[in-house]
């Protein structure tokens, strides 16, 4: 039992600096083998990997314009939506060492930053996020395991995309915030099992990894 | 450790998921992923589909500016919000809440303890710390309340909830949990209303301990 008498030991707290010094370790495969990957997926991990700009030039050409159109979406206007997407693409520069491919999409992984963003900046409040999965080792890059999220991913982009109008417009409001708890449907109508469970086999490899690296 | 048997509802992880819940109950919700593969699994799950919806939505053309102003920011070295680990049975996002101190408990009688770690129009969220065997006191709230288990264990009507557990009341369940015997049952838990107590005793100390 937790003697409560006792002070905690005291809690790590680290403020960390990042610049370009912040990449990710992969033991990598070879490039060969990274050739199914997206091309978003593929940039993302050059930037991890290398701090590669020109990457990085290729993922803000891709997401700034989609960014802003979804931004704007719910009323923002162009100026600010602007505003949001430079923190938005700062942050993925920033934070590129935690993206984790095995785990989430850039896509989603951008998606959850927007959030985050838009809530520090229309609600000026914190978005309170669950604890970081520690980002510090050297993980081993499973190409299979990658491509076979991305393919469950063009599953799902389908089964969007076969959405009747009414439903779908449920759904973005849903993703975009716009309904609350109380609000939204049990059922999408998205099949997120397989995902789901895919997600899990991702968290999995890194949770084993991560207590062999502890046992080491 | 027993496996975590209650988890977050799909609509209550949805509106997480998409930022759209209010900052108690985000609190309780974000604990209890931190604690649970499974939920983390699902609300990767929901962010895949935003993410498909972003990369599907009409791009709006940006300023001609714009990446140049990006492209310079990048060298910019950016002091980071502090991040708090977890700390004996309080994970990281409690701790946050915290500050990173140890609780600081204040009694509501019966070897009862609360510390409130937020309070506001949008609602309460606070630690709970009861005595293994003791109840807490009979009460219905306005809204929905998430109570999340840390250590220990409690039951009511609705059934038995160990660590990791997260029960879901709405505005209409009475309810009357009580502490397992043996260890201490420490709970976050989220209202968005203050509690409403039904006998007079503790209703009087309402004001006073703001339960």
């Amino acid at each position: 039992m937790l003697n409560l008498e006792q002070p905690l030991r005291e809690t790590r707290q680290t403020t960390a600096v990042v610049g370009s010094a912040a990449c990710r370790k992969w033991d990598r495969v070879e490039e060969k083998d990274q050739l199914d990957y997206s091309d978003q997926t593929r940039w993302m991990m050059a930037v991890q990997a290398k701090r590669d700009r020109v990457a990085f030039g290729q993922l803000f050409d891709f997401y700034a314009p989609r960014l802003k159109g979804f931004v704007m979406r719910t009323g923002v206007p162009s100026a600010q939506a602007e505003d949001i997407v430079q923190e938005v693409m700062l942050t993925v520069w920033r934070k590129a060492a935690q993206f984790d491919p095995h785990r989430a999409q850039v896509s989603s992984w951008i998606y959850q930053i927007a959030r985050n963003r838009q809530i520090d900046v229309l609600r000026r409040e914190n978005r309170v996020m669950p604890e970081e999965l520690t980002q510090e080792a050297d993980l081993t890059e499973d190409a299979s395991q990658i491509v076979a999220l991305e393919q469950e991913t063009e599953t799902l982009r389908a089964a969007l995309a076969g959405l009747k109008p009414g439903q779908r417009e449920m759904v973005e409001k849903a993703y975009l915030g716009e309904l609350s708890h109380s609000e939204i449907q049990a059922e999408t109508g998205l099949p997120l099992g397989t995902i789901k469970s895919r997600i899990r086999l991702g968290l999995e490899k890194l949770r084993h990894e991560l207590k062999e690296l502890r046992n080491a | 450790m027993t496996a975590i048997s209650h988890h977050i509802s799909e609509p209550l992880m949805v509106a997480y998921a998409a930022g759209n819940l209010a900052e108690p109950y985000a609190l309780v919700v974000a604990t209890h992923i931190s604690m649970c593969d499974e939920c983390r699994a699902r609300m990767a799950a929901h962010e895949c589909a935003g993410g498909v919806l972003l990369e599907g939505t009409g791009g709006q053309a940006v300023s001609g500016d714009l990446k140049d102003r990006v492209l310079s920011g990048l060298d910019t070295e950016v002091k980071e919000a502090p991040v708090y680990a977890r700390s004996g049975v309080f994970p990281g996002p409690v701790m946050a809440a915290l500050k990173g101190k140890p609780p600081q408990w204040k009694s509501l009688g019966f070897g009862v303890r609360q510390q409130i770690l937020q309070s506001s129009g949008k609602g309460s969220v606070r630690l709970l710390y009861i005595p293994g065997g003791q109840a807490v006191p009979d009460h219905s709230h306005d809204g929905l309340e998430l109570t999340l288990v840390l250590q220990g264990a409690f039951s009511d009507e609705s059934g038995r909830f160990g660590v990791g557990d997260l029960e879901i009341a709405d505005d209409d369940v009475d309810h009357a949990p009580m502490a397992e015997h043996g260890e201490v049952c420490i709970c976050l838990a989220a209202t968005s209303a203050p509690l409403r107590f039904n006998s007079w005793m503790p209703r009087l100390f309402q004001p006073l301990f703001r339960i």
